[in-house]
Parts: C-alpha cells; structure tokens; sequence
C-alpha cells in the first residue's frame, strides 16, 4: 500500500537525494580540507599544527578532536570579522565575484557520478545530479567560468596588486585550459562517450582477458598526468600559485575582507574536492571496485563472492569517496612538496610543454586505436 | 655536470663565472624530480602522524617537559616536622639575595633549640633574578629552589609578593611526583628538627641542593 503511495513522488525524492548528496559531498569536504591542508603541512614540516580550538559546550574538559574544530572557528571568525570596501571599489563587480568564483566550482560538480544506479520500487536513482550527454563539455564550459570570478574580483577592486594578480590568473588559467581539455580527447576517444556516467561504465570493461581494470589511469596515463597538472593550474595551487604569492604580490583578493574573501578561499577547496571527483570518474574508476560485479566478487582466477545489491551499491559509493579523499590528500602533498615556478616558467610549462604532450597524447591514441 | 663560461662585466675589469647548469632530460621533465620530492614528505607525513617520529615540538601547558635537576625554579620554604619553617629569621638569605627581594621579620620563641622564627617573611617574586644565592646562604636547609615550576604569572605587582604561607605551600619536585608532602626529608649533615647544620661535619655555609657557590 505505502509503497504505491509515494511512487509518484519516487523521482523527486531521488533528485533531492542526489542534490543534497552531490552538493554535500564538496561542501562538507571543503571545511575539513581546510583543516587538513594545515595539518597537513604540519606533519610535512614535522610541526604539530592546529589542535587548540576546544569543543565550546563542554568546558570543563578539553576537546579538541585533533584541531578539527578549527574550520568552524575560521568560519566565525570570517562571518563576523568588519567588511571592509575600498572607497573606489566598482561596488557590483566587486559584490558580485566572489558569488561567480563559488559558483563554477560548484556546479561543476552536478556531472559527477557519485555511485551508481539503484533500482527502489522497481525505480531507477541515478547517484548524479545531471545525467547531459555533453557532460564533459558542461565541465569545461563551467570551468571555464571560473576565469571570470579571479579577472572581475581584480579589475573591480582598484588595487594595483589585485590587477595584477588578476592578469596573472586569466592569463594561467586561459592557457592551461587548452591543455586541460586537449589531455581528456584521448579519454574521449578510448570511450567513445562525453557522459561521465557512461566513463564509469566503460572503465568497468578488463583489459588482458579480464586481469587488469581498463581504468583510464592504465589507458591513458599520459592523460591523467597532463590533466592533474592542467587542473592545479586551473585551481591556481602550488606550483601554480603565482596568482597569489603570498611572499611578494598578494593576488586578485587583496581587496577582500571577512566572507567575501572566504568564499574565494573556499572556493579553491571545493575546486580540490571537484577535481578529485573529476580525475576519480574520468581516470580512477569512478565508483567501479576491480572485480566487484553487481552480483558481488568475480575474480578472473575463477573465485567469487556474491554480495547482496544494496551491499555492492553502499560498497561502490564508499569507494567513490575514498577516491575522492585520497585525491584531496595527494592534491594538498602535492601543494606542501613543490615550489613556486616562476611566471616565464608557467607559460613554458604550459605552452612548451604540456600543450605538445596532450596533442602527441591524442595523436597516438588515435594512431593506436585506429590499429 | 654543466659548463661555466667567463663574462667581461661592463662595468669593471672582473672576469666573474655564472654557473649554468645544463640540466638534462631527466631533470627538464620534472617528474621524477617531483616524485622523488614526494616521497620525502610522504615519509615525513606518515612518519609524524603514526609515531610523531620528526617532531619535536614541545607541547607546554598539555605536556610540559621535566625541568633539569639543577633548575632554579620558584622558591620554597622547608617545613619541619609540625608544619612550621625551618628558618629561624637569621637574615642570611635577605642580607644575600642582590635583587633585595626577601623581606624577613624576626620573633622570638620560647623554644630554645630554635631561640627565633620569621613572622613574616615574603617574597617579591618581580623582583627576584632566580641567582639562587639566598639558598647557597641559608644555614638551616630551610629556603630552597627545587620546585621546577617558573613563579607564576601575576596580574598584579601584589598578586607577585609570596609570603610564608603560600611559600610553605609549594611542594617539591619530588612531593609534587608522589603526591605527599615529606616534612622529615633533610640533606645529609642536618640535625633533626631544626634542619640546622650539624656543626661537626664543618660545612658552614653552602647547603641546600645546589652547591659549590662560593666554596672557595
């Protein structure tokens, strides 16, 4: 009877699931990337790092939980802290980039397949929040938005450091997005698909009579290693970070003051989080589990294991995430090992170097394919 | 590994040397470089966060690291057996102390083995420069600086005036790690009771912990 009840209601149940899914992974991450990027740096540089914030309801012991508490502290402090505006400041575009820089990073990530199909009351939950043929073009076309978040949050604020961190950032981010789109055709081309989703099927396959994953990390390794440096670029991280160089210009947000600079700054950790879950679909898998078929464990030296469905759908949602932490993890050892390169060097990188490798990438791609 | 070619300065007669590598392949790729780089703060990270192998921070208030023996830490007046202080308000440690800091005032008892005790007897902590001199001075073992605490901070110059009782109050380094106050604990030499020197051992003044202070 109850079940009947609520089938017409079944899609949106399953949209809302799959929003507050889809939007809560990266902005849950976000906070505690935060954290992690100080605490992080601490064990790199044998510190100890942020452990001070106590747990406020509870006085009369300390509870610091490791520090974790420190994100919620930073919060509160950036909320309340004085906005203050330059007198000659465009108010509009100054108002308005912080939003446009928050807001790529998001939406990018509603093409992400976060687990795959469950079937409820004879219902199909796709776990993603827009199922576009052109997925992966949706990624570059937002993506590409970003730029304008950095150039409007540097023009507008009538700071001559801001501008010229601003210039820095378009220029960085323009170039490295040819490479960044240009390292995916090899992808696109092994899987004949632009549908994230029809990528994590498609990395389901095996290679070499069902021994090796046909993961895009083993069919196009080049590929995965050009796009991960293209998207730091994109995301403007050591040793990209020149837009910034907190030692000698300080970047496109100069101006910036309480949430307003917070949103920028949140803004690159959830842009951590969306490249990870991107590289996770595109190169890693997405949530496909080696050998773990929808009946259960199928190993190719003949063994298995069968598995309830719900228990292969939970387990393949948990390897989506532990994934996406892990890429979060290397993204953030990658920004606390490397140094700065220089502005020329930047430019070389890109256009020198990458740009030719992608375009070597799909032409033996393509040569090999066509064998 | 590289070449370095001489250049004529514009500007003086020096022939200086630039040295410009010429890095290889291997080097101009930067992977491996970066991998290699990885690795180090790999270990480093996991090092730190299963044994906190490297690091070395001291973490002070939650975990204050043990003070040397020898540290000269706030001071503290020995109690004898009934609670009272050993000192007899001989003046020694005030007349010694250079930073003129201990203010003692002297009463008689009827207790002949002791004949006279300090009424008052306080402590500016402020104004004390830790030399340690009043207990090289004290002949009765009866001021010491074995606690290996720092004298706390104050809010107020007031607040830093100890007087006989907070002082009797401060346990030992040793009392502190047991959890029991010792009143029967001497250094070797002193008479029972009083805490006085015994005379026959012929060691006028230095007593206490830290000897050596003006033996010669």
């Amino acid at each position: 009877m109850e079940a009947t009840a609520i089938a017409p209601f079944l899609p949106y149940i399953f949209d809302l699931l799959s929003l507050a899914i889809g939007l809560g992974i990266p902005l849950l991450l976000a906070g505690p990337l935060t954290w992690a990027e100080r605490r992080q740096s601490a064990m790199i540089q044998d510190r100890v790092g942020p452990n001070r914030a106590p747990f406020p309801l509870i006085r009369s012991r300390n509870i610091t939980v490791f520090g974790l508490l420190h994100p919620l502290a930073d919060v509160i402090k950036l909320i309340t802290k004085e906005d203050t505006i330059n007198r000659e400041v465009d108010r509009f575009l100054y108002n308005l980039a912080p939003l446009i820089a928050v807001f790529p990073a998001l939406v990018t990530f509603a093409i992400v397949p976060f687990g795959p199909d469950v079937t409820i009351l004879g219902q199909t939950w796709s776990l993603q929040i827009a199922r576009v043929d052109a997925g992966i073009l949706f990624l570059f076309a937002m993506s590409s938005l970003a730029v304008f978040g950095t150039t409007l949050a540097g023009y507008a604020s009538a700071n001559k450091f801001a501008m010229l961190g601003a210039l820095r950032a378009s220029a960085q981010m323009i170039s490295y997005e040819v490479t960044l789109g240009l390292s995916v055709i090899g992808l696109i081309m092994v899987f004949g698909t632009l549908e994230p989703n029809a990528f994590v099927l498609g990395q389901g396959a095996y290679l070499f009579g069902g021994w090796i994953p046909k993961w895009g990390i083993l069919v196009q390794p080049l590929g995965l290693i050009i796009f991960m440096i293209a998207s730091i670029a994109e995301n403007k991280r050591t040793p990209f970070d020149l837009v910034e160089g907190e030692s000698e210009i300080i970047g496109y947000f100069v101006e910036y003051s309480g949430m307003k600079f917070g949103m920028f700054f949140m803004a690159e950790y959830i842009e951590i989080v969306v490249i990870s879950g991107v590289v996770t679909t595109l190169f890693l898998g997405g949530w496909q589990i080696p050998f773990l078929m929808d009946g259960g464990f199928v190993f190719p030296w003949g063994a298995s294991f069968e598995m309830a469905e719900w228990l292969v759908s939970l387990l393949r949602f948990g390897a989506f995430l532990f994934k996406v932490v892990f890429l979060c993890w290397f993204q953030l050892m990658l920004r606390w090992t490397l140094p700065r390169f220089r502005y020329d060097q930047v430019m070389k990188v890109g256009w020198r170097m990458l740009l030719p490798l992608s375009l070597l990438n799909v032409i033996v791609t393509a040569v090999v394919m066509l064998y | 590994m590289g070449h370095a070619k001489p250049v004529e300065s514009p500007t003086a007669n020096i022939t200086y040397r630039v040295l410009n590598p010429d890095y290889g392949v291997f080097e101009r790729a930067f992977l491996p470089a970066i991998a290699a780089g990885l690795g180090t703060t790999i270990r480093h990270f996991f090092a730190n966060v299963t044994t906190r192998k490297y690091i070395r921070t001291i973490e002070y208030p939650d975990n204050p690291v043990e003070y040397p023996q020898r540290f000269r830490g706030m001071h503290r007046l020995v109690p004898r057996e009934d609670g009272k202080p050993r000192c007899v308000a001989c003046f020694m440690c005030q007349t010694a102390c250079p930073a003129r800091c201990i203010h003692i005032v002297g009463g008689e008892t009827a207790d002949q083995s002791i004949e006279k005790f300090p009424i008052v007897f306080e402590i500016d902590e402020l104004r004390c420069v830790v030399c340690g001199l009043c207990v090289e001075a004290c002949p009765c073992d009866a001021i010491r600086m074995d606690t290996g605490i720092h004298p706390v901070p104050v809010t107020s110059r007031q607040e830093g005036l100890f007087g006989k009782r907070d002082l009797l109050g401060i346990p030992s380094r040793e009392e502190r790690k047991s959890g029991r106050r010792d009143t029967t604990s001497r250094p070797p030499g002193t008479a029972a009771g009083t805490g006085r020197k015994d005379r026959a051992h012929g060691d006028g003044g230095a007593g206490g912990s830290a000897g050596g202070f003006g033996e010669h």
